[in-house]
């Protein structure tokens, strides 16, 4: 079997994502040219062999709708051989495209593909798109479907993570990233955002909080109180895990991920592709996987996932030298630490979406960059990077430094 | 059936006029009527405009339900849907402006028969109510109801009126836009008139080029997201037991988006399927049938003639028998309410008054009638007071000879020959009524509490208790709005006998290691009001065990503990935790909330496995179905359907199962016996089957048919 090498990862700042926001004015079409301009850029890529484009978006209607994959390539002045595909895996779109694009690597019927993803989500809001899983009374009643929020506090009620937990963990997301940010570690794959003009529109993530403490974020009001009681959707929860008297509300905006604009591309490749073009290839993905988990408390994905593709890549939870866990909600990620047994000194080390924010289809691809510019800083060699998905599932993939 | 003129305006006047019944239904036979009338308008050119209309008080009631149990198949259900839904629509697209003159109510297949209409106006009646109730019997609108009402006033306000089957006064349902206009009685038939005269338009604003629902459809985010909570709501209501409501939201969901043939095919569909589930079957024959029977008297003793009720006494100014005086003076009767002092008597009043303003607060009573209740109610400590009385009801300590000395006191004041009722809920009457010199003229009438809220009066036989006595007892439940069941005297009678299962089941399972939010969840997803352990807490633990210490007592050596024992001799003589009105017993009770004690996991360590839900739920729900069973076999009921409509009223047996005992035929009965057997080997003795129902198991036959 042919292997998948990375040849290069990049990715949009990423802005607040309201009208106020940086890259507010910028149509998602944009942040994907781009990202697509700066991979062939950076690695003076003739893109006639680059063979498909895979993006992920998670509300692809509007202007992300129509297959933004193709027509951001076309867009970007790609050859017009390159094809064009969008996917959804709602919060794993992004790395989703990458096992996509590796995918074709290794079943040898492709020599070049982009992985990424994009979404703005200021000008698209999340669930745009709708869907059968909640509007549909049969499908939301046999899913015992309730929102993320819900499903995020059902995890902290059921595992025991309280308020002061969660708000530790987001704290601790906060001043990551703040480091990070300063010692410029997010420098090499982050592609400023340029308005039609040339202005330079946003060069950093806009959307951190540096300073926050613990004792900042205890002001704030739980976020999912009133869908949980007013709106039925804690007795919802609790029909599906009748062994809790109630679900404690402990997530708000202060321990979730942020609500923000941007892309993400990954350029995957065979070795030959490499060599021919004289690309050199910056890590070898392992290993990848989704999977499906229970649906109501749905966010609970990253584990299996994770030992999914650990256990086809042969590998256990300590092979691996860093992880990025994507932070939709806190308790997700300490779940994970938990189940998987890995010390938080491995975990999302220069933050996450507490701080940085989750550009839905996008995420998945950034956080795959975020690991091996760290992997390549710290000169180690195994990455993983697993996010939680909507509707109960998780995907994972595991690189490994050249 | 079917009155039909036309006026010299070239004006059909249609008037539902139903010969045989002072409500019109939507049968066979009416809708066929109705349709012959239509289409004798429709036929006649010199007929320009059509008015529907009726000769009732009401406009129509609705569907007969009986059609809905004649025909069990999903085939007959759709096709009867099918056949209403496409003559009403054959009607609206017949090319004449029709307008229905609403008099009075029009519920269910009666507002949709206006809403196929092209013009809707209402007289100003207060009574009239108009609505899509059709999910309180477990089946939808299926006469086009779930799409014209969305494609009417939009899908937010249509959806709530119909998942919860609200009825709407004339002015909301103008407001809400349901009805065009609003006018006065007697100019109703002329507004009509002249709403053809000024040339309606024959076109539903569905069959209107460009039309759109108002509010936007379904492709719109926000009502995604409506439909997500809406659907949430119904799934915390429901638990999952009704399937009407969800199947609404469906028809909605499903339907809206297309053309409204396609919609009411779609609705047709869900009809069939819904109507013909089990839950539609119970809610219609027990919940609203058997349940009507009973407020009817169906039982009452035919040979006597109907007792008239002006004056009435209550002995004890308590919470039930300021709760009963209230319910007394409601009803018109003068109501002497008594007790060992004045001012006891009086708070008893100030009770009464209560509740009286909050009915006022609620706009269900003004200052009169307020006024007029309180008037009729005589506080007094004199027994001689209680002279004209036709009845007497005491309501005083649970204690025989607190309730002896009342009872010889009230025969002196009142002489021998009026009707006395005991309220007792724990002592047989047959020794009670010794204390009245006519124990042929005594009788249990067992209200639960709260008085003004709960709708059954046990009505208890006793040995003695005269046809007579008996038939008047229940003129008298009757009279004050209330629904009596007849039960034989018997230790806890019918109702607290078999409610007493629930919680004790509960306790049970406590002490077997089932988590303890595990077994309350799975109460209330059964669908009791509570689960049972928040009821042994309101109950309070102290009287249970003052129960089971008396019942030790009384029975000696034949007495065998029920398997809550133990928890409930550690609350009260170890813990000190007798339940809600301590502050603390299984939950603890502070600023209005309820939260488990977590002190519950060190006396009852959760054990390592835990049962899943669905055999908690068993557990909770077998148990009560085979004690009412084993009542039946003693005689303490003489039916199943008394049994049914009993636990449906006296303690919120869940609806969807049709009561306690057509519970059993909705698990099926021989599963039913298999599941007790095996649970009478698991859990204990108490599940076994009795001989009765075992005996049936295999037969084909229903519990219903067989008893």
């Amino acid at each position: 079997m042919p292997e998948a090498f990375i040849y290069d990862a990049v990715r949009t700042p990423r802005g607040r994502g309201k009208p106020d926001g940086a890259l507010h004015q910028v149509p998602p079409i944009r942040l994907a040219t781009t990202v697509l301009n700066a991979l062939r850029d950076r690695l003076e890529l003739d893109t006639a062999h680059v063979d498909d484009v895979v993006l992920g978006v998670v509300s692809p209607v509007g202007e992300q709708g129509s297959n933004i994959a193709r027509v951001a390539a076309l867009e970007a002045n790609y050859a017009e051989t390159v094809a064009g595909v969008q996917i959804n895996r709602f919060c794993a779109s992004g790395l989703e495209a990458v096992n996509m694009a590796a995918g074709q690597i290794m079943a040898g019927q492709s020599d070049l593909v982009v992985g990424g993803g994009v979404e703005s989500m200021s000008r698209i809001p999340m669930s745009a798109a709708g869907g059968a899983w909640y509007a549909d009374p049969q499908v939301a009643f046999h899913s015992h479907y309730v929102p993320q929020g819900i499903s995020a506090d059902l995890i902290a009620t059921l595992y025991g993570y309280s308020r002061a937990d969660v708000d530790a963990y987001a704290a601790q997301s906060q001043a990551r990233a703040a480091q990070a940010w300063e010692e410029k570690r997010f420098a090499r794959a982050v592609i400023p955002v340029h308005a039609v003009d040339g202005a330079v529109l946003l060069d950093h993530d806009e959307h951190r909080r540096p300073g926050t403490t613990v004792e900042s974020l205890a002001s704030l009001p739980a976020a999912f109180e009133k869908f949980g009681a007013e709106y039925g959707f804690d007795a919802v929860a609790l029909q599906r895990y009748p062994q809790l008297e109630r679900i404690e509300h402990v997530h708000h905006a202060g321990n979730s991920s942020g609500i923000v604009d941007g892309a993400a591309a990954v350029l995957v490749g065979s070795r030959e592709a490499g060599e021919r073009l004289g690309l050199k290839p910056r890590a070898r993905i392992r290993g990848f996987a989704s999977i499906g988990t229970e649906p109501t408390i749905m966010l609970t994905g990253p584990a299996p996932a994770t030992q999914k593709a650990l256990k086809r890549a042969g590998m256990s939870p300590a092979d691996i030298d860093l992880y990025e866990v994507n932070e939709a909600f806190a308790a997700v990620v300490l779940r994970f630490a938990d189940l998987v047994g890995v010390p938080m000194d491995k975990i999302n080390v220069n933050g996450g979406a507490i701080a940085l924010g989750h550009p839905l289809g996008a995420t998945g691809a950034m956080l795959l960059a975020t690991v091996l510019d760290e992997l390549e800083r710290r000169d180690l060699a195994t990455g993983l990077v697993t996010l939680c998905i909507g509707a109960g599932m998780g995907t994972a993939t595991i690189i490994e430094r050249l | 059936m079917i009155d039909y003129r036309v006026d010299d305006d070239g004006i059909a006047i249609v008037t539902w006029n139903n010969p045989d019944s002072p409500v019109n239904t939507l049968t066979d036979a009416s809708l066929a009527a109705y349709e012959t009338a239509m289409d004798r308008a429709l036929a006649d050119t010199a007929v320009r405009g059509i008015v529907v209309t009726s000769a009732k008080r009401d406009f129509i009631a609705g569907a007969d339900v009986h059609n809905f149990l004649a025909a069990r198949s999903v085939q007959e259900l759709e096709a009867r849907s099918r056949r209403a839904s496409a003559l009403i629509r054959r009607l609206e697209t017949a090319g004449k402006p029709l307008v229905a003159a609403i008099n009075g109510t029009a519920l269910g297949g009666g507002l949709e028969i206006t809403l196929g209409c092209h013009h809707r106006i209402a007289a100003d009646n207060p009574k009239t109510r108009l609505g899509l109730p059709e999910v309180t019997l477990g089946v939808l609108p299926g006469a086009g109801g779930t799409q014209r009402l969305p494609r009417l006033i939009g899908i937010r306000a249509a959806v709530p009126l119909m998942a919860e089957g609200k009825r709407l006064p004339v002015a909301d349902a103008l407001k809400a836009g349901i009805v065009h206009a609003v006018v006065p009685a007697d100019q109703l038939i002329d507004q009509a008139r002249a709403w053809i005269l000024a040339g309606g338009e024959a076109l539903q604003p569905w069959d209107r080029k460009g039309f759109r629902l108002p509010g936007g459809d379904l492709t719109h985010p926000g009502l995604q997201e409506f439909m997500s909570v809406v659907i949430a709501k119904v799934h915390e209501r429901t638990a999952g037991n009704y399937p009407a409501p969800l199947n609404i939201l469906s028809c909605v969901y499903e339907g809206t988006g297309s053309p409204i043939d396609a919609g009411l095919d779609i609705e047709s569909r869900y009809f069939g399927v819904t109507a013909a589930t089990v839950q539609a079957e119970n809610l219609i024959r027990s919940g609203f049938l058997a349940l009507n029977d009973a407020r009817k008297l169906k039982a009452r003793p035919k040979d006597v003639p109907k007792a008239e009720f002006r004056k009435v006494g209550v002995l004890g100014a308590g919470l039930m028998g300021s709760g009963i005086a209230h319910a007394c003076a409601s009803a018109g009767l003068e109501t002497v309410l008594l007790d060992r002092e004045q001012a006891l008597a009086e708070r008893g009043k100030a009770h009464a008054e209560k509740l009286l303003g909050r009915e006022v607060e609620r706009g269900r009573l003004d200052a009169d009638g307020r006024a007029a209740v309180l008037a009729r109610i005589t506080p007094t400590a004199d027994y001689a007071t209680l002279a004209g009385c036709e009845l007497v009801i005491e309501a005083v300590f649970e204690q025989r000879e607190i309730k002896a000395e009342a009872t010889r006191r009230t025969a002196e004041a009142t002489g021998p020959d009026v009707l006395f009722g005991s309220n007792t809920s724990t002592l047989p009457i047959t020794g009670l009524a010794e204390h009245w010199p006519r124990p042929d003229n005594f009788i249990g009438l067992h209200f639960f509490s709260p008085v003004h809220r709960m709708a059954l009066v046990e009505v208890i036989r006793g040995r003695q208790t005269s046809d007579a006595c008996l038939a008047q007892a229940l003129d008298f439940v009757a009279r004050i709005g209330k629904t009596p069941v007849v039960v034989n005297d018997s230790r806890g009678f019918f109702t607290s006998r078999v409610f007493t299962t629930y919680f004790e089941e509960g306790m049970a399972l406590l002490a077997e290691g089932v988590a303890p939010a595990l077994i309350e969840n799975a109460g209330r997803q059964t669908g009791m009001p509570l689960g049972p352990l928040a009821v042994a807490d309101e109950v309070a633990l102290d009287l249970l065990h003052k129960v089971i210490t008396q019942t030790r007592a009384d029975l000696g050596s034949a007495y065998t503990a029920p398997a809550s024992a133990p928890v409930i001799e550690l609350f009260v003589e170890k813990l000190g935790r007798v339940g809600k009105k301590a502050g603390k017993g299984f939950y603890d009770y502070a600023d209005g909330q309820r939260r488990l004690w977590p002190g519950l996991a060190e006396q009852f360590p959760v054990a390592a496995t835990q049962p899943d839900v669905a055999a908690v739920k068993q557990r909770l729900l077998h148990i009560q179905a085979l004690e009412a069973m084993r009542c039946l076999d003693q005689g303490v009921v003489g039916s199943t359907t008394d049994a049914d409509v009993a636990s449906l009223l006296g303690w919120g047996f869940p609806p969807w199962t049709g009561g306690v005992l057509s519970y059993v035929d909705t698990v099926g009965l021989d599963r039913f016996v298999a599941e007790c057997e095996s649970l009478a080997a698991h859990a204990g003795d108490r599940f076994a089957p009795p001989d009765s129902l075992s005996k049936l198991a295999g037969s084909g036959r229903s519990l219903r048919d067989a008893r």
